[in-house]
C-alpha cells in the first residue's frame, strides 16, 4: 500500500483505502487489468467517447428524425444547442466566422457530451486528461495560427505589436503578447482538465470519507453537493472551451486590435 | 487483490493496480486516447455536417418560412374580416335606408288617402248642413205663416168676441204690422 495517494487508516481487517486517482486509470476494456495498452486498444477511455459520440448522434439525428415544424422535446433541446452555439460564434467570432461553425460545435459537443456523460457514477472521464485536453487545445492553437496567416499574411504578426501603445513600450508589449499567445494552449487545456480531474476527486475523496460511519452522512451531504457543484462545472468548462475557441478565432480572423 | 507484474503494469499503476501519482500524466496511455479522441472527434464533425446541421438548417429555415408564411396569411385573413365588416355595415346602413325610404312613402300614401277621405267627408257634411239650414229656415218660415194666420183668426174672433164689426182687412194690416215687429 506505498503508492496509496490519499488513504486513512484501516477500518476493518483488509484495509481502508480510497483512491481518488484511481478512477482516471486508462484500462482496456476486455482481458485483465494491467493489460498492456496499446494506441488501438478499445479501452474504457475509448468506451466513454464513443458513448458520447453515441449520445450526439442520438441527440442530433434520431431525435431532429421527425424535422418537425414545431419540435419536440429532444428535437428543441438539439436547437438549442445549435442555436446557442451558432450565436455565440457570430457574437464573439463575426458573422464571417459561421464557416467555422461546424468545428467549434464539434468541439463544444465532444467536451459536453464527455463531461456530462462523466458524472455517472464510476464513469470515466476523458476530458480530465491531459492527452485529451492538449489535443484539442492544441488542435485549436494550430488551426488559429495556421488560419491567421493564411488569411493576413504577415498582417497576422500585428497581433503582436500594438500600434495604440507608445512606440517605446511596443517591443516590451510584443514581448508579453507572444507569451501569452503561446500560453494560451496550455491554460486552454490545463483549466479543462484540472477542473474536471479537481471536481472527480473530490467527489471521490468525500464518497471515501463516507465508509466511517460517524461521518457518513456529512460526506454524503458533501458528495451531494459536489455533485452539484460539478453538474454546473460540466457545462461551463465546455462553455469556456467554446468560447475562448472563438475568441481565438477572432483573433486569427481580425488580428488588429 | 493480486500484486500485478510491474513489468506488465507499466509504470502507471503500483503493483496492486492502484494508480501511481497523477494518471493523467502517464505518457504510456496517451496514444490510445489521442488515436480515440481523434476518432471520436471526426465521428462527430461527420454526423454533424453530414446528418444533423444541413437537417437542422433546413427545419429552421422551412419553420422560419411557415412562421412568416402564416403572419402573412394571417394579416390577409384579417384584412378580409375588415372587409367583410365594412360589406356588413354598409349592407346594414343600406337596409336601413331602404327601410325608412319604405315606410315614408307608406307613410305619405296613408296621409294621402287619409286626406282624400276627409276632404270627401267635409263636403258631405257641408252638403248636408246646407241642406238641413234651408230645411230649418222653410219651417221657419211656415211657422211665422203659421202664427200669422192664427193671430189674425184669434184676432177676428176676439173682435167678434167684443161684439166689433170684423173688418178683416184692418186686421190684417194690424197682424202683419205685430209680426213683421215681432
Amino acid at each position: 500500500m506505498a503508492e496509496v495517494v490519499a488513504g486513512l487508516e484501516p477500518v476493518e481487517g483488509g484495509g481502508l483505502s480510497f483512491h481518488p486517482m484511481d478512477q482516471f486509470i486508462v484500462q482496456p476494456l476486455f482481458g485483465e487489468a494491467g493489460d498492456p495498452v496499446h494506441w488501438y486498444t478499445l479501452t474504457n477511455a475509448a468506451f466513454w467517447m464513443a458513448l458520447a459520440v453515441l449520445c450526439i448522434f442520438g441527440l442530433f439525428v434520431l431525435a431532429t428524425r421527425g424535422r418537425a415544424i414545431v419540435p419536440g422535446r429532444m428535437q428543441s433541446v438539439a436547437e438549442m444547442a445549435y442555436g446557442f452555439i451558432y450565436k455565440m460564434v457570430e457574437d464573439v467570432t463575426g458573422k464571417d466566422a459561421v464557416r467555422y461553425f461546424p468545428y467549434i460545435f464539434t468541439l463544444f459537443l465532444f467536451i459536453l457530451f464527455a463531461n456530462f456523460l462523466a458524472l455517472i457514477p464510476s464513469a470515466f472521464s476523458p476530458t480530465s486528461h491531459i492527452a485529451v485536453t492538449a489535443v484539442l487545445a492544441l488542435a485549436v492553437f494550430l488551426a488559429v495560427t495556421i488560419l491567421g496567416f493564411v488569411k493576413n499574411g504577415g498582417a497576422f504578426l500585428g497581433l503582436f505589436w500594438v500600434t495604440s501603445a507608445p512606440l517605446a513600450i511596443r517591443p516590451v508589449l510584443a514581448l508579453i503578447e507572444l507569451i501569452s499567445y503561446f500560453v494560451r494552449p496550455v491554460s486552454h487545456s490545463i483549466r479543462l482538465a484540472g477542473n474536471l480531474t479537481a471536481g472527480h476527486a473530490v467527489l471521490k475523496v468525500f464518497a471515501g470519507f463516507a465508509q466511517v460511519a460517524a461521518i457518513s452522512p456529512l460526506a454524503i451531504l458533501g458528495v451531494t453537493a459536489i455533485y452539484g457543484l460539478e453538474v454546473l462545472v460540466a457545462f461551463i468548462q465546455a462553455y469556456v472551451f467554446t468560447i475562448l475557441t472563438c475568441v481565438y478565432l477572432k483573433d486569427a480572423l481580425h488580428p488588429s486590435h | 487483490m493480486e500484486p500485478i507484474e510491474l513489468e506488465a503494469a507499466g509504470m502507471c499503476v503500483d503493483s496492486y493496480g492502484f494508480a501511481v501519482g497523477m494518471p493523467q500524466l502517464c505518457a504510456d496511455w496517451f496514444g490510445n486516447q489521442i488515436f480515440w479522441l481523434l476518432l471520436a472527434l471526426i465521428s462527430i464533425y461527420l454526423i454533424l455536417t453530414r446528418l444533423a446541421l444541413p437537417r437542422m438548417t433546413a427545419v429552421l429555415a422551412e419553420r422560419s418560412g411557415t412562421i412568416s408564411n402564416d403572419l402573412a396569411a394571417a394579416e390577409d385573413l384579417r384584412r378580409q374580416a375588415n372587409e367583410a365588416d365594412a360589406a356588413y355595415n354598409k349592407a346594414l346602413s343600406d337596409a336601413r335606408a331602404e327601410a325608412q325610404r319604405i315606410s315614408g312613402e307608406a307613410r305619405d300614401a296613408i296621409r294621402a288617402d287619409l286626406d282624400a277621405a276627409i276632404a270627401k267627408a267635409d263636403e258631405k257634411i257641408a252638403a248636408k248642413s246646407a241642406e238641413s239650414e234651408a230645411q230649418i229656415a222653410e219651417i221657419r218660415a211656415g211657422a211665422a205663416a203659421s202664427v200669422a194666420e192664427v193671430a189674425r183668426d184669434v184676432t177676428g174672433d176676439i173682435v167678434a168676441a167684443l161684439g166689433g164689426k170684423v173688418d178683416q182687412t184692418k186686421i190684417d194690416a194690424a197682424v202683419d204690422a205685430r209680426v213683421k215687429e215681432g
